[in-house]
């Protein structure tokens, strides 16, 4: 049942933003806290716990899969219904401040990528300076 | 007639999306092969069409969710709302090696911190540069700079006035789009080309918007990667903007 697919990747997103929700309202904000990611990490975590209890089966995987498969038309869909005439029109300082940050956050990602990213697999060799 | 079909569309809104985005990606990933010879990725194109038609039906309607404010097309809002994004973007950690997140956790958490640090520095630099001195302000367009909605949730938590919190959506609103087009050009230099990079790049960039945009265009193995930490980024924002960094910044106004 390919379905079984698509429920379990329900299941997991909805208990995800759950637990999001709650750790950011523990915290005492009106944002969840990972959410998404907490959902990538249940869906992992329960697909490898039901393959090594051979509960999983190969026919569920396309249940998942197409929707992991669709991302880039859903991410074009989210593209065009953006406020972009927004950000066009906000203002100077809206520009200047959205310009340098995403300057400073690309500068920053390269400094940390030469330092820790190059291969997931030598990291060990490349803690000095 | 026409009354009839305009109904049809309302009713089937979803279903005229799917069609729509379809149309638009065949022709997005026919013109990377036939103009770019590949080297520009069909997805980049498609992505780049879809800003366009959100700016251009944005100032036809004045509307704030592009073109989903056309009543014949708020499918194409339903299809890239929360709803279906955060559903698509979960499926693509299916297949991810559990090893290569483990191993580079502690890089994530570093480029959080980092991101933060400086989007919120850039914001606030470039407010204290256009004459702002009130901290009040000063942090919610830092906030701004960090995401879209991170500059509203600490505005709102620090009492700022609508406009400033209007400022603070629309330079997030300005980062989440430069990522987008800016990604698939400087990913190769940046060295943006395995999962532990971009998960370093998700964490600094935040946007989550932007993020899985800008790695779509890239390379799509790369998603789910910089979607995982790019998810604690706004929360993370939203906790630490009102605040320590409210606090640092009253601290530094003062003296």
């Amino acid at each position: 049942m390919v379905f079984y697919g698509t429920a379990l990747l329900a299941g997991c997103l909805f208990a995800g933003l759950a637990l999001g929700q709650l750790i950011g309202s523990s915290l005492g904000i009106q944002s969840d806290i990972g959410g998404v990611g907490i959902a990538m990490l249940l869906l992992i975590g329960s697909t490898s716990w039901l393959t090594r209890r051979g509960a999983w089966s190969p026919s569920f995987a396309p249940g998942v899969q197409y929707w992991g498969d669709i991302y880039i038309p859903i991410v074009v869909a989210m593209a065009a219904s953006q406020n972009v005439r927004g950000a066009l029109t906000g203002g100077s300082l809206a520009f200047a401040a959205g310009v340098a940050s995403v300057a400073l956050a690309f500068a920053t990602v390269a400094l940390l990528i030469r330092r820790f990213g190059r291969s997931p697999a030598a990291h060990d060799a490349q803690v000095s300076p | 007639m026409s009354a009839a079909l305009l109904d049809l569309a309302q009713k089937y809104a979803l279903v005229v999306a799917f069609a729509l985005v379809g149309l638009v990606m065949l022709v997005s990933y026919q013109a990377s092969r036939l103009f770019t010879r590949g080297r520009v990725h069909g997805s980049a194109i498609a992505i780049f069409m879809g800003l366009v038609a959100a700016v251009a039906i944005g100032y036809l309607t004045g509307g704030k969710k592009g073109v989903a404010d056309l009543p014949l097309l708020v499918g194409v809002g339903t299809m890239g709302g929360a709803m279906f994004r955060d559903f698509a973007i979960v499926a693509t950690a299916y297949g991810v090696r559990i090893r290569d997140l483990r191993d580079s956790g502690i890089h994530g958490i570093v480029s959080l911190c980092a991101g933060l640090l400086v989007a919120f520095a850039a914001g606030i630099a470039v407010a204290w540069v256009f004459g702002v001195r009130d901290p009040v302000e000063l942090t919610t367009l830092g906030a701004g700079a960090a995401t879209y909605i991170v500059g509203p949730v600490t505005g709102a938590a620090l009492g700022a006035s609508s406009e400033v919190v209007a400022l603070s959506i629309a330079a997030g609103l300005v980062k989440a789009i430069l990522v987008m087009l800016a990604t698939p050009a400087l990913a190769r230099p940046i060295g943006l080309d395995n999962p532990r990079a971009a998960m370093i790049y998700g964490g600094v960039m935040g946007t989550n918007s932007g993020v899985i945009a800008g790695l779509a265009a890239t390379d799509p193995k790369l998603v789910p990667y910089g979607a995982m930490t790019a998810t604690f980024y706004t929360g993370l924002g939203c906790l630490i903007g009102p605040s320590l960094v409210f606090a640092f910044v009253r601290f530094l106004v003062s003296t």
